[in-house]
């Protein structure tokens, strides 16, 4: 909200520099986030980039145009002479549209010599200073101004034209200079959603006093019929208050320029003096106002006294709005009607057919208080958002609700020429409750930590226009003032003080309480040692959106046909319904994820572009629609039956391009295959320390036929990996290369880790090495022969590891050799080469019986 | 052979002193000194000589053996001495060329940021919970002291998801986590900072996503005072941007009061103006504040009895201001030449 200093000074007192009153009102909750200084020279901030421009009290002051003759050599030029209540009038030339030949007695803003002003030929602000110079052969060295030049808007059609009564040499500074605070209001603070409101804080943080107008009451209530209208109310919780005036013979016409200016710096447009009124005393005391043209609203009455009827919408109801808009309406919209139909909505807009014309001879003011929660349902249904809705929004206490009217009222009498009719129509069903407080000084240092006197506290409070008064020892009755609705417990007291106390007056301390136990998070810290293996590992870490589309998640599947019989649909996708999004920002993110993977290839792709290599994982949930009798860790018995889907952790991996970047040295470039992406699994699994765990082969719809494997821990599928289907690749438009994936149920593969493993001694006696080369069916899986070495070898075989397969010539077809080297040792004595030899039969004969093997000699 | 030792000596030794290769080393020493060398067969003479003449024979004999030996020894130190000094100035690496580097991985720029963040609040005592991203209205708004079309709600944009008459959302902020623990912990105080993704219906823009990380912080217990507060979260700041000034003003939360937004002094300017601080020479860090009495009963601590304290910061805003990130779309872009510089 803007706050010009000016409009704030008619209510209090500024007692303290400018920007120290914005600190003051900002560390108080009212945050000042811009300081407009227009012609007051601003303080000089270090740094800052302002170049705010100071009107010279010395050179920059009122003038009164005494003559306006025409240019000798120009004809779109005049020359003018300006007085200025110091010795003679000065000579100028200017070539302003609104000075006429013959002009004189206008005041004006008159510019001498050295005066630093804006440049109004170039664009933005440029500041320049006026010289002596000849205009077109005339010498001249002053100027009269456009509002260009003086930086109060960007206006430079012609020059300003003051009202009559402009003092004449008054340092122009003093006539409009002003400083605008742009201040934050925050829902708590909706009393201060006017300058009268922000006096009031002020007021309170300076201790100075607030001014009221002489006639302002908050405790008048009138009569619900008068002479001139009747209100009635349907729904006192929709309308608590109704209240009008009556001004009549008003004659319509512009504002005077300095309610005009400070509707501007408020940042409203002028339109008349009675819409300008109700703007105006909406800005300067909170309260929104209605009017009404009188005689359209007699007229719908044939004549006779119109009756106004608050009450809620008929469904489908409609009313064109002043916008011209035809609206229509549902039973929680308010609506002020008479007995022709609505006129009004409540709150909000007025209707076009009783608006206030040019034509308009009486008005009737409306004041009224409204369900905030309907006005804040209706401005958004019907997107008619406004300075009034916000106020009403907010929530007004009903008992501000005439005095601002009567405000209105008076302005009307005094800048429209009506008389006020002495009736207040006052209908007031639901009268505001007055709540106080119980406040101890146990609760100020419980909640506060400090321990102010009850005097000081007092104090705060009186300052705030609260009613303090002593209950019992060490304990207060607090009421808060009628313009504050919000103040109804201890918390709203105990903030009170600690604004005005000072939050920087309170003390920093460190929780004296007792420590809880200190337990951890055992299924975080798990998940951290995945991603430090995964680091280790050489993998990136990305987190992708939770957003996306249905579609986006199907292209995983290579083929539609693929997702049809016994498997249905493989893990990591699901066929339970979407959690979809009801007010989605685009179609592409318009439900939650299932799977990690459509996300993340998307970044893999876009890094593809100008990388050769993306090694990729993400730790995060998906969001599965639950199934009844589902439930998940951290379900809380409230839960139970509510639509809120599971979030299983998942991680998934994402590889492609060459095993290692291209340097300057021999390096390993060959693109990364299912081994690279399982060997980073490996790592995993045995970083993790996960016991038994086995990869087998699968079939999946995303995956390449013959390249896909399950994850297995106890027999039990915790994921898949393998090479992505070319069709999938291609969507995606990843390169031509290998793109190898792979995803788990992190919480199922987390729940196998062992916190505590055995470490294996190291035996000191010698090893014995021995290769063996065995001929096997291509169809023997590698891993069932390492298995059957691993169960032969028992205790002093030491380690198995395969170093080469071999297919081809002298080898059948349909036949590979896989070779082994097999490290023996004896944990406590040394091994013969004869144990080593015959354990080697031994393995040897098994390999023979169990898959068919031949060893392979040479 | 006749020639005498002295001379077997002077040409043993000329033919030393131009010897550099260790293999001619070797022959030189097989001829003079091995054991079917020069040197020996200078010893078989000695039968053939008179015995008057055998004992000078000898003793000049000797005298040639150990010159010869002595002189091997030196030389072949001299010999060893050059080979190593040729070998080191031999082929000197160019150590500019780049070295071999290994492939890193890396974590998320905010995973980094949010374990600098559970270690800090650990060290405090305070816990990591985590609690589910779509949440009930109840208990996102409801039980926060929001109720619906509150007008507090203005400052949350809210993502619904279909079909459930508004009833579940995804979570805006951290903070229905607060009910959540609260529920589970009663009746222990707790301490516990809850983490994880929030949600919020914006227009995506530098400064600006539908998805960010929240990490909330809860404190509960029988005498925790906004003093506390202020006092956890300056040692939060102290430790997260080093020794600055920090500064409390009022601000609003509808499930705390009195709510406080903390500022830290600019880490570019250190308070002079730039535009990373948009000249105020204060960084918005985190807002917080006394929890409310009407949150403390949802949770189920009578507010009479029990107090706390909660406060919410965003990971990502914090990364960025202490990276000099201007663009919070690089978080879920992913792109690697933003990830691989950390």
């Amino acid at each position: 909200m803007k706050v010009p200093v000016s409009w704030l000074q008619d209510f209090v007192d500024i007692t303290i520099p400018i920007d120290q009153l914005a600190d003051k009102l900002t560390f108080a909750g009212l945050e000042v986030e811009e300081i407009e200084y227009i012609g007051v020279p601003a303080p000089t901030k270090q740094g800052s980039k302002d170049n705010s421009l100071a009107w010279d009290r010395e050179k920059i002051l009122v003038g009164e145009l005494v003559e306006t003759l025409p240019h000798p050599n120009a004809d779109r030029l005049r020359i003018v002479r300006v007085a200025y209540g110091r010795g003679e009038p000065v000579r100028m030339v200017t070539g302003a549209p609104n000075i006429n030949l013959g002009d004189s007695g206008q005041k004006v803003v008159l510019a001498l010599e050295g005066s630093r002003l804006y440049d109004g030929h170039k664009d933005g602000r440029e500041i320049m200073t006026l010289k002596k110079s000849k205009i077109r052969g005339v010498e001249s060295s002053s100027m009269v101004c456009s509002e260009k030049e003086l930086g109060i808007s960007d206006e430079h059609e012609g020059i300003i034209i003051l009202p009559d009564d402009a003092p004449v040499g008054t340092p122009f500074v003093d006539y409009m200079g002003d400083v605008v605070l742009d201040v934050k209001i925050n829902p708590n603070f909706a009393r201060a959603q006017s300058i009268l409101g922000v006096a009031r804080e002020v007021a309170a943080l300076t201790g100075q006093t607030v001014r009221l107008p002489d006639d302002w009451d908050t405790a008048q209530v009138g009569a619900p019929e008068t002479d001139f209208v009747k209100i009635a109310i349907t729904d006192p919780q929709l309308c608590p208050r109704f209240s009008a005036l009556l001004v009549r013979n008003v004659e319509i016409k512009p504002s005077p320029f300095k309610l005009q200016q400070r509707l501007l710096r408020a940042g409203m447009r002028p339109i008349n003096n009675v819409v300008d009124i109700t703007n105006y005393v909406m800005i300067g005391y909170g309260k929104p106002l209605h009017a009404f043209d009188y005689d359209s609203l007699v007229a719908r009455a044939d004549g006779k006294k119109p009756t106004i009827t608050i009450r809620a919408a008929h469904a489908g109801e409609k009313m064109q709005t002043l916008d011209g808009q035809m609206r229509v309406f549902t039973p929680h919209d308010i609506l002020v009607t008479d007995s022709r139909g609505p006129v009004g909505i409540g709150g909000i807009m007025g209707g076009s057919e009783t608006e206030v014309s040019d034509a308009t001879r009486n008005v009737l003011v409306e004041t009224a208080i409204f369900d905030f929660i309907s006005i804040r349902r209706t401005t958004g249904e019907q997107k008619l958002p406004s300075e009034a809705a916000t106020r009403f929004g907010r929530g007004i206490p009903p008992s501000q609700n005439v005095a601002p009217a009567q405000v209105a009222a008076a302005l009307m009498r005094d800048l429209a020429g009506g008389g006020v009719a002495p009736a207040l129509a006052d209908n007031y069903p639901l009268p505001q409750i007055e709540s106080a407080v119980h406040l101890t000084l146990r609760d100020v240092k419980r909640i506060l930590g400090i321990e102010p006197a009850i005097a000081e506290i007092t104090d705060i409070l009186r300052r705030l226009d609260f009613k303090v008064e002593t209950a019992g020892e060490n304990a207060l009755r607090v009421t808060p003032p009628d313009y504050r609705t919000d103040v109804d417990g201890t918390d709203d007291v105990l903030e009170e003080i600690a604004r005005i106390y000072g939050y920087e007056k309170i003390p920093s301390t460190l929780i004296a309480d007792a420590l809880p136990p200190l337990d951890g998070n055992a299924a975080l810290e798990q998940e951290e040692t995945a991603r430090d293996v995964l680091g280790d590992s050489g993998m990136q870490e990305i987190v992708t959106y939770s957003f996306t589309h249905p579609a986006h998640e199907t292209t995983l599947v290579a083929s539609p046909d693929m997702l049809t019989g016994s498997n249905g649909v493989p893990f990591p996708l699901s066929s339970r319904p979407y959690v979809a999004i009801a007010n989605p920002i685009s179609p592409e993110r318009s439900v939650l994820r299932q799977t990690l993977l459509a996300n993340m290839l998307d970044i893999a792709a876009s890094n593809l572009r100008f990388a050769d290599r993306v090694a990729l994982y993400e730790i995060g949930v998906v969001f599965l629609t639950r199934r009844p009798g589902e439930n998940e860790r951290g379900d809380l018995p409230e839960d139970d039956g509510l639509p809120l889907p599971l979030e299983p952790r998942r991680l998934a991996l994402v590889l492609s391009g060459p095993r290692s970047d291209k340097t300057w040295q021999p390096a390993d470039t060959t693109p990364m295959d299912f081994f690279d992406l399982k060997g980073v699994v490996q790592d995993l699994v045995a970083g993790l320390h996960i016991a038994d765990s086995s990869f087998a082969p699968t079939t999946h719809p995303m995956l390449h036929p013959g390249r896909a494997a399950e994850l297995r821990i106890g027999g039990a599928s915790v994921g898949v990996l393998g090479e992505m289907h070319p069709l999938v690749r291609e969507r995606w438009e990843l390169p031509n290369q290998a793109v190898l994936v792979a995803e788990f149920d992190l919480d199922a593969l987390l729940a196998h880790m062992q916190e505590r493993f055995i470490v294996k001694p190291i035996s000191r006696y010698p090893v014995i090495v021995q290769d063996i080369a065995l001929i096997v069916d291509e169809n023997v899986e590698a891993e069932r022969v390492r298995a059957l070495i691993r169960q032969t070898g028992g205790a002093l075989l030491n380690s198995v590891e395969l170093f080469d397969v071999y297919r081809g010539a002298p080898l059948p077809s349909a036949r590979k050799s896989l070779a082994y080297t097999l490290k023996f040792q004896s944990p406590d004595h040394v091994l013969s080469d004869a144990d080593a030899a015959k354990l080697r039969e031994k393995i040897v004969r098994r390999l023979e019986r169990e898959v068919g093997a031949e060893l392979r000699s040479g | 052979m006749n020639e005498n030792g002295q001379a077997l000596q002077a040409r043993a030794l000329a033919q030393l002193d131009s010897i550099w290769d260790p293999a001619k080393l070797e022959e030189w020493r097989v001829e003079f000194i091995g054991r079917k060398g020069a040197v020996n067969a200078l010893f078989e003479q000695i039968n053939s000589i008179s015995k008057e003449e055998r004992g000078a024979f000898g003793k000049q004999a000797n005298e040639v053996k150990q010159a010869l030996e002595t002189a091997f020894t030196a030389r072949q130190g001299a010999v060893k001495q050059r080979a190593l000094s040729e070998a080191l100035e031999a082929e000197p690496l160019d150590v500019t060329l780049p070295g071999r580097r290994p492939q890193r991985g890396r974590l998320h720029p905010t995973t980094q940021t949010l374990r600098e963040m559970y270690k800090i609040f650990g060290e405090m005592g305070f816990q990591v919970y985590r609690t589910r991203q779509v949440e009930t209205d109840l208990m996102n708004f409801q039980l926060l002291n929001i109720p619906p079309y509150h007008p507090a709600r203005d400052n949350w944009s809210t993502f619904y998801v279909a079909d459930t008459d508004e009833r579940v959302v995804l979570r805006t902020h951290t903070s229905p986590g607060q009910v959540r623990v609260m529920r589970e912990m009663y009746p222990g105080p707790i301490r516990a900072i809850l983490p994880g993704l929030c949600y919020r219906y914006e227009q995506i823009s530098s400064r600006y996503e539908i998805q960010f990380n929240q990490l909330e912080g809860l404190a509960v217990g029988h005498n925790i005072t906004f003093g506390d507060l202020k006092g956890t979260l300056t040692e939060f700041a102290r430790r997260m941007f080093g020794e600055r000034p920090v500064r409390f003003f009022a601000d609003h939360f509808p499930f705390t009061e009195p709510s406080a937004q903390m500022d830290v002094k600019c880490i570019i300017c250190e308070g002079a103006g730039c535009a990373l601080c948009k000249y105020t020479g204060w960084l918005e860090i985190l807002g917080g504040g006394m929890v409310h009495p009407v949150v403390l009963r949802n949770g189920g601590y009578d507010p009479d009895e029990w107090s706390g304290f909660a406060f919410g910061m965003g990971p990502e805003r914090i990364t960025m201001l202490k990276h000099g990130i201007t663009d919070i779309r690089y978080f879920w872009g992913n792109d690697l030449r933003f990830l691989e510089q950390f």
